[in-house]
């Protein structure tokens, strides 16, 4: 579901292919509802090890980052989300089309571009990327209600599944759209075309040996 | 004081000042933070620089960690042959870092290699690291605290170049490594530059040049005047805040060097991220402390 609140475009899980349609790359959404961390070795276990997530995460949003969590005291098992911020995406993109096409994932949140195998994911199946501002670790653990469950605790805190609820989690930029647009990607085009006009203006004063 | 009282009381003193430096940044970077800010003009960079300084002033008031990779940490010493506690130091360091964790907390960063399992104190065999400089005479100790994160981590790069390649060969490979992965890294960066012989030499430095404050510049005028220039063709490059497009993408650029081989320019770039996690404190041999990087904190 998608819903406009006080200026702010809202995605509410589950969401839907169709809530993805209008939204494009450079647009800044938020995320009411069920956001899990997911990252490296979680990954890993789906699309090499071929084991099943044991939270279902269809239509629902997963975010790659590993979390400083801590024991909420007098309450037995149930954790305090202290801080957590985005982390490298493009380290699970070899990873993201499989995981998308086997989750039914919708929103995956994260730091930086990711590339082809998700630019393919997001157009395939309905899918957006979204950058989460990296290191605003303690505005993201403010927009985490709470931590309903957690799996694969063995992995150690960052590489835990920890299952939260959210509102008005974000800003996430859009950063791939259900189209396949990749905003990094487009700017990287930009960036090179800027960093080689750069680099030939400094070698002009930088010929110390002689 | 016994030895062993003044080595808790150092231990207690770097736990909570590691604990610190993973909560508020330095002055000089906050200062430099707010006028990037000033300059960025669209919507999308507003609004990420709006949340990052809100993220600050919420990590002060709640007391947290501002970022959640509070990395491995990297300890620069800076000790006179005289300060009393020279040779408890690494064990002491490594003891502060796990105080700071669960006091923090700080999160569990230490994976043992080949063994590939999370020690969940945060040190393991060689982190957190320290770096050494024995100062004759003298007996104070001076220490860098870095909180090295994944993220800013991932773009080092150190190369070995011919002399043929000159320093226009430097300037590629530094430039190469902002648009292939510092873009990635949390722009905008402070970036460090090693200019000497071999890759570790080069990398050592690289990585030195980033505990140097914002706006200071390396003592040979041809290296600062080299600073200058890579940090307006970076600034040019228009990553932004979050590589997500701006006016500017650094906070600085540092070059260390040393002489080098007739035969070689070894040449390493590291990079800070905006959330620079660094500290500055120096002890006297009577266990003073003074924060140099951070003003109004007393340990």
């Amino acid at each position: 579901m998608i819903e406009v609140r006080n200026g702010k475009k809202v995605l509410i899980t589950p969401v839907s292919a169709e809530d993805l349609a209008d939204i494009k790359i450079g647009d800044i959404v938020w995320l009411d509802g069920d956001l899990m961390t997911c990252r490296d070795v979680a990954h890993r276990r789906l699309v090499e090890g071929g084991r099943e997530l044991p939270y279902d995460i269809r239509g629902k949003a997963i975010f790659h980052a590993g979390p400083i969590v801590r024991p909420i005291e007098g309450q037995e098992d149930t954790y305090e989300m202290v801080s957590v911020g985005p982390t490298t995406s493009m380290r699970m993109e070899k990873f993201e089309y499989e995981f998308t096409k086997a989750t039914g994932v919708r929103v995956i949140v994260g730091k930086g571009g990711m590339g082809p195998n998700t630019e393919r994911a997001c157009k395939e199946f309905g899918a957006i990327h979204c950058v989460f501002p990296a290191g605003c670790a303690v505005v993201a653990a403010t927009e985490v209600e709470r931590i309903a469950e957690h799996h694969w605790d063995e992995l150690g805190m960052p590489e835990t599944l920890w299952c939260c609820k959210v509102k008005e989690f974000g800003p996430l930029i859009v950063s791939i759209d259900a189209q396949g647009r990749n905003m990094f990607e487009e700017n990287k085009v930009i960036f090179n075309q800027k960093k080689d006009a750069a680099a030939a203006e400094i070698c002009k004063h930088v010929s110390f040996i002689k | 004081m016994t030895k062993e009282e003044s080595v808790q009381l150092m231990t207690d003193k770097m736990a909570k000042f590691v604990a610190y430096i993973g909560m508020k940044l330095p002055d000089d970077v906050i200062a430099k933070l707010s006028e990037l800010r000033e300059k960025e003009t669209s919507e999308l960079a507003r609004t990420i620089y709006d949340t990052m300084f809100k993220n600050q002033e919420q990590a002060v008031a709640l007391g947290r960690p501002s970022c959640q990779d509070t990395g491995v940490l990297q300890f620069w010493v800076k000790c006179g042959v005289n300060f009393p506690l020279m040779g408890e130091l690494e064990v002491l360091l490594k003891e502060a870092v796990v105080k700071a964790t669960f006091a923090a907390p700080l999160r569990h960063n230490s994976v043992e290699t080949f063994d590939e399992y999370n020690t969940k104190r945060n040190v393991g065999k060689g982190t957190p690291t320290v770096f050494w400089d024995i100062v004759p005479g003298d007996d104070h100790c001076e220490i860098y605290s870095y909180m090295a994160g994944g993220g800013c981590t991932l773009p080092g790069k150190a190369m070995v170049l011919m002399p043929g390649a000159g320093y226009e060969g430097v300037t590629r490979f530094v430039m190469d490594q902002m648009t292939s992965y510092g873009l990635n890294a949390c722009p905008p960066l402070l970036v460090g530059v090693g200019v000497a012989t071999s890759v570790e030499t080069a990398a050592l430095l690289s990585k030195k040049a980033l505990m140097r404050p914002l706006g200071s510049h390396n003592p040979n005028e041809r290296a600062a005047e080299m600073e200058r220039l890579l940090e307006d063709g970076i600034n040019a490059i228009g990553l932004g805040p979050q590589g997500m497009s701006g006016n500017c993408s650094v906070m600085g650029v540092h070059i260390e060097n040393t002489a080098r081989h007739p035969s070689t320019i070894g040449v390493a770039v590291n990079v800070g991220c905006w959330s620079h996690r660094r500290g500055h404190v120096i002890f006297d041999r009577g266990l003073n402390a003074t924060v140099t990087t951070h003003s109004g904190v007393l340990l």
